[in-house]
């Protein structure tokens, strides 16, 4: 009798909100310690608080009452969700075909570039026109290479902070702001720590990718981790040659100068920006244009179904390690603006959180799509920096990975192409899962583990 | 060269002097390492999928122990029953949170995606994402700062092994992990459980027919194993104390014990484990002690492009 009462659907939905409520409750609670390991769930569920400088109550008292609206919605949407969605995406269907012509694209693509920009100057605010460069277009630059590896063909990896420790780091080598003595015996400008950090890390990314990109993509998710954290263990230690943990303080501001052109950057952050800026459109211009190519549809046909791949000739491997060293090069190109931006390194920036970052960047907007990934990465740093400057009560900066983690599983869940998935990328999911619904031998899984 | 000669023989002097205490630290490591790698190779086996949320099960059994360490003893170290009752407890504890966190992780990141029959990229980063979510919060709950676990036992000499002191610590894993190796052996081998474990790892579609409740079967692998691995958190912990990232060098460390021994196969697992702890130890001599967790990436590496089956080979789903 109790049984089967749970087993009702609308009360295991209940129960599922309620669960999830819970959770939400406790992750935007009051923070906990080791001296007091219960005063954050103590806190989270009796603790009086102010909502919106609306009311003040008891947080459970608001958290029941969410839970209860929230199941109303689902329950709402599970009854007549299906006609509405089927109403809702015919009249989407005009605007999202308008969209993929060619000319419409290009215009919608040089008006964001107008206001990236005009946006500095919009945002009057020193705190916000720093964090345009820290917090977004850097980040923006890593996420659309992670997303050459990732979505276009197909590889997790979970070490991409590696490249960007590397392109980092040969910026303060070749300006002489380690021990190690810097290149041809004299310090260069930071400028020409950009070839040298292409170089470097498409290196990396060639002997990284050779021996292991033969593996199954779950060993190779592990691999990457691994040597990323290989990286900061020998930044932190090898004193002689990286300054050890206490990283350099030192790196000099770069200065562009050919013929009688000279341009001294220095401490204000839009100048930077806009270098940051030129470099995402260089890369944008570039992957898109990768995508479309050969190469491109390589990366594709490999991703879909590799032994279908190689058997129309494409050498898997030869394709796999020139993502990685094509994706590896932004990664590079970041860490030479970031370092010279922040005159000094640490080794602790480049840890497994930072790849895991990313990797968020490029599933929000959507494996695959490079608009999705941009919009997806400018949504996700804006939030950060929001938080990071105006925390709300209760919240730490770690805390932001929780939202992370939990924004991770929920994609997975809900909507694994991302937020703006590429039309193809779509297709393929859609296609996969529902290959796979008829037929009853595949009981657990896919058939490509 | 001839440095590097002076170099070797001088090392080897050392290591001739000190092997067997290594040795005995080693073992020791080397069947913790074992009981997490139990479980990714459990999950391995039956869904074809690296658990990347192990770390996490590691760490909430971890605090499990710790929980109930700074519960029950008090200003004095405890000693003869207490002491192993506290123990006992702390174990109970660290393989209920063990358990309960491999069956959130499976119910909230494993299961929707099975029933969606989601592409395996989708399994890795959703599991990613709940290793992400739990550290992240035992951080926010529990503190960002490593804190020492309260002794339950006076950590003295029990005996000696050529000369090498092997203290109560040592002995307390020795017997803990090998009672449970033995249970899961007789678990997985003999009872009409393993039977299922076994028969869903061999062949999945076939063990539905044959009446094998598949989403029961692999409730309860992630249960064994996350209860494994909750323990190896408590004793990890009683050493080092706890702190909300734990699990990832360990679990990293048991991974490469997994596919060491062969993945999927519960003996290699051991094996591999040992092994691992065993070697990584030994090495001290040669390298500095930062760069330990450099040796034994290079192991996985190594095995993975020379042996990737490992050293008994995948077996799964046969005879253990």
């Amino acid at each position: 009798m109790i049984r089967s009462f749970f087993q009702r659907a609308p009360i295991r939905r209940l129960l599922v909100v309620v669960g999830v409520v819970a959770v939400v409750e406790l992750i935007t609670g009051p923070p906990g310690s080791n001296q007091y390991p219960t005063s954050g769930f103590t806190g989270s569920y009796s603790e009086a608080a102010s909502f919106f400088g609306l009311f003040r109550t008891q947080r459970w008292v608001v958290f029941v009452a969410l839970a209860l609206i929230a199941w109303g919605i689902v329950e709402f949407w599970t009854r007549y969700g299906a006609a509405i969605r089927s109403g809702g995406s015919s009249a989407l269907a005009g605007p999202r075909q308008v969209s993929e012509k060619r000319p419409v694209r290009v215009g919608f693509a040089l008006a964001l570039l107008v206001l990236g920009i005009l946006l500095p100057h919009i945002v009057n605010n020193a705190f916000w026109q720093s964090a345009l460069v820290t917090y977004v277009a850097i980040y923006v630059l890593l996420a659309i290479g992670l997303n050459v590896v990732v979505g276009f063909a197909g590889l997790l990896d979970l070490g991409y902070v590696a490249f960007y420790a590397i392109g980092a780091y040969t910026t303060a080598w070749v300006t002489g702001a380690l021990p190690t003595p810097p290149p041809f015996g004299h310090a260069l400008d930071a400028f020409w720590a950009i070839p040298f950090a292409v170089v470097f890390v498409v290196i990396a990314g060639v002997l990284l990718g050779a021996p292991t990109l033969r593996l199954r993509g779950d060993y190779l998710a592990i691999v990457t981790l691994g040597f990323g954290e290989i990286i900061t263990i020998f930044a932190n230690n090898l004193y002689g040659i990286t300054g050890g943990s206490t990283g350099t303080k030192q790196i000099p501001h770069p200065v562009f100068h050919v013929g009688p052109i000279k341009y001294t950057w220095g401490l204000a952050p839009v100048p930077y920006y806009y270098l940051a800026l030129g470099s995402v459109v260089l890369f944008l211009v570039v992957f898109s244009l990768l995508q479309r190519s050969r190469v491109g549809r390589a990366w594709t046909a490999i991703r879909e179904d590799e032994v279908a791949a190689e058997s129309l000739g494409i050498n898997p491997l030869k394709f796999k390690v020139m993502a990685f060293a094509v994706g590896a090069a932004s990664a590079g190109f970041a860490g030479v603006i970031t370092a010279s931006a922040d005159n000094f390194l640490f080794p602790s920036s480049f840890t497994l959180v930072f790849s895991i970052n990313i990797l968020v960047l490029v599933i929000l907007g959507g494996m695959g799509s490079i608009s999705g990934v941009v919009v997806g990465a400018i949504i996700i740093q804006v939030v950060q920096a929001y938080l990071n400057h105006t925390p709300p009560s209760g919240y730490q900066q770690p805390d932001l990975y929780i939202y992370v983690g939990a924004l991770l599983i929920t994609m997975m869940i809900f909507r694994p192409a991302g937020l703006i998935p590429s039309r193809q990328r779509r297709r393929e999911i859609t296609l996969y899962e529902e290959s796979h619904e008829g037929h009853p031998d595949e009981v657990l899984l896919g058939d490509d583990v | 060269m001839g440095s590097f000669g002076h170099y070797l023989a001088t090392h080897f002097d050392t290591l001739k002097a000190e092997f067997w205490y290594l040795f005995v630290g080693g073992v020791a490591n080397g069947l913790l390492y074992a009981m997490v790698a139990v479980g990714y190779t459990l999950v391995y086996g039956v869904l074809r999928l690296i658990n990347f949320a192990h770390s996490e099960i590691f760490m909430s059994g971890g605090f499990a122990g710790y929980f109930v360490l700074r519960a029950m003893v008090g200003s004095t170290v405890p000693a003869g029953f207490m002491s192993v009752l506290i123990i006992v407890l702390g174990i109970a504890a660290a393989g209920t949170a063990g358990a309960a966190a491999a069956t959130l992780v499976e119910r909230v990141a494993y299961r929707p995606l099975r029933r969606r029959r989601a592409p395996q990229l989708a399994y890795l980063i959703s599991a990613i994402g709940a290793s992400y979510f739990l550290f992240n919060l035992a951080g926010k709950e529990f503190g960002h700062l490593s804190v020492g676990d309260p002794q339950p036992y006076i950590n003295h000499t029990v005996f000696t092994i050529f000369g090498a002191p092997v203290l109560m610590y040592d002995l307390i894993i020795l017997v803990v992990s090998v009672v449970m190796f033995v249970a899961l052996d007789w678990l997985v081998g003999r009872t009409r459980l393993g039977r299922g474990i076994r028969s869903v790892a061999q062949d999945a579609e076939t063990a539905s027919l044959m009446g094998v409740n598949i989403d029961r079967t692999i409730a309860i692998t992630f249960i064994v194993g996350g209860a494994l691995g909750g323990v190896a958190g408590f004793l990890y912990g009683l050493n080092i104390g706890v702190v909300y990232n734990m699990g990832f060098v360990p679990a990293l460390k048991a991974f490469t014990a997994a596919v060491l021994g062969g993945i999927g196969n519960l003996r290699g697992a051991v094996l591999g484990g040992l092994l691992l702890g065993i070697v990584e130890n030994l090495c001290v001599v040669f390298v500095q002690a930062a760069y330990i967790d450099v040796v034994a990436f290079g192991i996985l590496v190594l095995v993975l492009l020379v042996r990737p089956t490992g050293i008994l080979g995948e077996r799964l789903g046969r005879t253990a």
